[in-house]
């Protein structure tokens, strides 16, 4: 699964992109395009969102 | 089991976690803390079969409220609120250290930018002044004279929230070129990796590069008490070498661990699921 593509818009530039097959919700993928972080917020159908920006208390 | 992760963002670490508890047939509840809303009598649904709980929250003002619901809800949680609560904070993490009698870095705690000079001026220079609350090496300074000391101390006091207008003042200690991070469960070292820069911060997090190392006796026992210092569970234990011993600098409460597993030969994930399983045979047995 994980060498699997899946095609996904990509909200900040409205084109498609090819992210792993494997992704769920939650997970943040860097967009090939802008190599802006983008969180995934639905797997069926696969939807993508700008992630949110680093806040000053994240962290281990 | 069923294990319940508290999250607001799937990183590699996580991804690892997931995969490795699937794969041994757990059931795994992801539940995202940005949608939930916790009761202080009932636990949201999000929770219901749940037998423990894991915090991966990346948020540490989430992570210390969202471990004290769970932990009033009476299920288990992976912290401890109170291990959450002392780990982000640096000045509890310090003290709770010191009382221990673990060796770590003279600090000191001031309120004012008049005694947080004098402690500077005391330590002198170089020295080092961290925010309370912060990770990944964030806003930290290097104070390397007077004129840094106040024009810091200047802009933390007129542009900082309250948490920045304590100042929490420490040694600047000359490690060789690196720190090292013990991962452990329990005090129980998982794997070791030195972390290398030519930075005075040696973050993972801002790109130093990292090395597998063997786990001394020493480590293992500083690693074991600061373990216990803190409350114990799944932790992050940062040391530095000071010639021929070691001091404990700050202790992890929701550690990251994909760069140490791509370095060690441990499969780090699964030794913290065995220790997951053992925790909650632990409970079965007790309850």
């Amino acid at each position: 699964m994980a060498d699997e593509t899946i095609t996904a818009e990509d909200p900040i530039t409205g084109e498609e992109i090819e992210i792993p097959g494997d992704v769920e919700v939650g997970e943040i993928i860097d967009s090939p395009i802008t190599g802006a972080e983008l969180e995934v917020v639905s797997i069926d159908p696969i939807a993508l969102e700008e992630a949110p920006e680093l806040e000053e208390d994240w962290g281990e | 089991m069923n294990v319940g992760v508290l999250y607001s963002r799937i990183r590699r670490d996580e991804k690892l976690l997931l995969s490795e508890l699937r794969d041994r047939g757990h059931e795994v509840t992801k539940i995202d803390v940005r949608k939930e809303r916790f009761g202080v009598h009932e636990p949201p649904q999000a929770f219901d079969g749940v037998d423990i709980v894991v915090d991966r929250c990346l948020a540490t003002s989430r992570s210390r409220y969202v471990t004290r619901f769970v932990d009033a809800y009476d299920l288990p949680v992976v912290n401890d609120p109170e291990t959450a609560a002392i780990c982000a904070d640096k000045a509890r993490n310090s003290l709770v250290l010191a009382e221990a009698g673990i060796p770590t870095p003279a600090t000191e705690v001031t309120f004012t930018k008049e005694s947080a000079m004098e402690s500077i001026e005391e330590f002198g220079y170089p020295c080092v002044l961290k925010p309370v609350i912060g990770s990944w090496g964030r806003l930290m300074a290097k104070i390397d004279s007077r004129d840094a000391a106040e024009a810091i101390l200047e802009h933390k006091e007129t542009l900082g929230h309250y948490e920045h207008k304590v100042f929490y003042i420490q040694e600047f200690v000359e490690k060789p070129g690196r720190d090292i991070r013990v991962v452990a469960t329990d005090g129980e070292p998982v794997a070791a990796m030195a972390r290398s820069s030519d930075h005075w911060l040696t973050n993972a997090a801002r790109g130093a590069e990292t090395e597998a190392i063997e786990i001394t006796d020493e480590m293992a026992d500083l690693v074991e008490r600061a373990s216990e210092a803190v409350g114990g569970g799944l932790l992050g234990v940062d040391l530095m070498e000071t010639g021929d011993s070691y001091t404990v600098h700050e202790v992890n409460h929701t550690v990251e661990f994909k760069a140490l597993n791509e370095v060690s030969d441990v499969d780090v994930p699964a030794t913290v699921v065995d220790w997951l399983e053992s925790r909650v045979r632990g409970v079965e047995v007790t309850a």
